[in-house]
């Protein structure tokens, strides 16, 4: 027996491929979207992976450093790092914002790390050029993604910085690229006024009697030089020892310095659990809708080339074709329709679409082989309205009369 | 009269219920012999279509008897399961229009029918060709039907009914869309094949022009049908 629904196909090939490409291309957008959240979720466990972190200490009661602010004493990784199974302690802040370059501007994820070397909770884990942060003041290490190259100069806040590293892949939960600098300069940036700013509260706090005491006269300089100095950090990173369990040092460490940790699964699921979950939820709906307008094109699509050949199958079921070969015809056509729309709309995802996203689109496989499974599906669904139209078609419409 | 062939007896189809009931037919009586080509003639409403379409298998009649050679296959109902493969099997449709297959081409429009049955495609093709020797549009095999002329689609739709040596075929106005030469020349080979398939052929038209040919006439008016000798002119 003849394929009909091939035959049917290549002799309205160009209709039928042109189709597949407008389908294809929406399928793109899906798979794409799909992408989309894969790369969050990539981007968020990246943070955690290239933090080197095994537990991350923060605020009472908050779920920084990621998710929430956090804001704890600097000096807090000391008395960690002489806790049972801790191995490393390290301070680190967090701060978003644009990082100015020239005439240009870039969104950042600022991170403070503290002097040491590679392998030290927070630093970047390895650099694609230049090298790692070697003074206290005014080296930068960047991703590449932000686009600043070896030596270009940097203005965060008031101060400039030198980019002395370049990385990869570090970026934060929402795909900002980070960009490292010494802890003391995060710091300070963190709460740096302008002048005008810290001549009003020096002017504020001479003003306060409270503070100004002639019989204490050092008083009122302490009070201004406590204000102009930023002596807490987002988080303490701490690496542990090999043999010991994260959740119990975790215990210890919140048992005896009365502040929440998290260990890494518990932040991968604060990260995807929480902070992206919005978006998730978003993109879902997103690949729900596309699903099902995908659906509504391609029965539109078959039930139009359905009711272009009523006639045909009228005559099919005159001369005694089956029912199930005009269902089989039908169908046929529906899943190759959505055959050339997932090579379409993967070639157009992957080779397309996601290169030029901003944010990092990350396409899986397994996501490729579900996407297809949904097509293949839908396409069949589809397919129904027009094969039930065909079941209807009365052969004695190919007599008249 | 020969046994094969078709004979049906007091046929009758009602359609709707109570007082909205139409009687299309009325009781028909009709016989046609194998290799027999007769016309079926009457004007729009009379019944023709309703009782081809109660010969094609396609509605069910409400009373009467049909035999298609030597077998009964309704008898104030259905006496055959699969009407399906009856109209496949022992019916040929030839129709106003060709309504070839315009994805298929010439030998495959004609070779899906044996297909249907479950004949090998070598095979199926193999007599499609056979034919079109016959009707001489063995050239145009490899057509596909938008590149035939009007006669053309109308011999490979011949073909087509002829395909499965059914004993019977319903040829529904043919030579409608046809010039009188055209027109004609399908006639004649109704004949030809007719003869040679020995099958019996029931063509219903208006056509002025080949009514004439027709040696057996059956009238049908108002649901009642009345066979007539006819001319016979040669073609």
């Amino acid at each position: 027996m003849i394929s009909l629904a091939g035959r049917d196909i290549m002799h309205a090939w160009g209709k039928f491929v042109f189709t597949g490409m407008g389908l294809g291309l929406l399928i793109g957008i899906t798979l794409s979207m799909a992408g989309i959240y894969r790369g969050m979720v990539d981007d968020g466990k990246a943070l955690l992976d290239n933090s080197g972190a095994d537990l991350w200490v923060v605020q009472k009661d908050t779920l920084g450093p990621y998710a929430e602010p956090s804001s704890i004493f600097d000096d807090a990784w000391r008395g960690i790092l002489g806790m049972p199974g801790v191995a490393r302690a390290a301070n680190v802040t967090y701060l978003t914002m644009q990082v100015r370059q020239g005439e240009r501007d870039v969104r950042t994820l600022v991170t403070g790390v503290t002097p040491g070397g590679p392998g030290t909770p927070g630093w970047p884990p390895y650099l694609v050029a230049g090298r790692q942060i070697t003074r206290g003041h005014y080296e930068a290490v960047a991703d590449i993604a932000t686009g600043f190259a070896l030596g270009d100069r940097l203005q965060i806040r008031r101060n400039h910085y030198i980019v002395v590293g370049l990385t990869r892949r570090m970026v934060s939960s929402g795909g900002d690229p980070m960009v490292f600098i010494p802890l003391k300069d995060a710091q300070e940036a963190q709460f740096l006024k302008d002048n005008d700013a810290i001549r009003q509260q020096r002017r504020r706090t001479a003003a306060n009697p409270a503070f100004n005491r002639p019989q204490v006269p050092d008083l009122l300089n302490a009070v201004i030089a406590s204000q102009s100095t930023n002596a807490y950090v987002n988080a303490v990173l701490v690496q542990i020892e090999a043999g010991h369990d994260a959740n119990e040092v975790a215990e210890s460490i919140r048992r005896w310095k009365r502040l929440t940790v998290y260990t890494r699964s518990q932040m991968e699921e604060i990260l995807i659990g929480k902070l992206i979950a919005t978006s998730a939820r978003q993109i879902f709906m997103f690949l729900v809708i596309l699903s099902i307008v995908s659906a509504a094109i391609v029965a539109f699509i078959i039930y139009t080339l359905t009711l272009g050949k009523i006639r045909e199958i009228a005559v099919l079921k005159l001369i005694g074709t089956k029912n199930r070969t005009i269902v089989s015809l039908i169908m046929q056509q529906s899943i190759a329709l959505g055959l050339i729309g997932f090579v379409v709309g993967k070639i157009t995802a992957t080779l397309v679409m996601a290169p030029i996203f901003p944010k990092y689109v990350l396409l899986e496989p397994l996501d490729s082989l579900i996407g297809f499974g949904a097509v293949v599906v839908i396409c069949i669904l589809a397919s129904i309205i027009a094969i039930r139209a065909a079941l209807r078609v009365d052969p004695a419409e190919a007599i008249g009369g | 009269m020969a046994d094969k062939g078709i004979r049906i007896e007091g046929l009758k189809k009602r359609y709707g219920k109570g007082d909205t009931a139409v009687d299309a037919l009325k009781g028909v009586d009709m016989q046609v012999a194998s290799g027999e080509v007769v016309g079926l003639i009457g004007p729009s409403g009379s019944g023709k279509s309703t009782l081809l379409k109660c010969l094609g298998a396609v509605i069910e009649p409400t009373a009467g008897r049909m035999i298609l050679g030597d077998e009964v296959i309704y008898d104030g109902g259905w006496k055959v399961k699969d009407l399906r493969a009856l109209r496949r099997d022992k019916i040929g449709f030839i129709f106003q229009a060709p309504y070839l297959i315009p994805f298929l081409d010439v030998t495959d429009n004609v070779a899906l029918l044996p297909m249907l049955a479950g004949v090998p495609n070598r095979e199926a093709r193999k007599q499609a060709l056979e034919l079109f020797k016959a009707l001489d549009v063995e050239n145009r095999a490899k057509a596909m039907p938008s590149q035939l002329s009007g006669g053309e689609q109308q011999r490979v739709a011949i073909a087509r009914g002829l395909v499965n040596r059914p004993p019977v075929i319903l040829a529904d106005e043919p030579t409608a869309p046809l010039d009188s030469e055209r027109a004609l020349a399908v006639i004649r080979i109704l004949n030809e094949m007719a003869r040679q398939f020995e099958t019996a052929i029931i063509v219903v038209t208006h056509d002025e022009k080949i009514i004439p040919t027709f040696k057996r006439i059956y009238h049908i008016r108002d649901g009642v049908t009345y066979e007539e000798a006819g001319q016979g002119r040669d073609f």
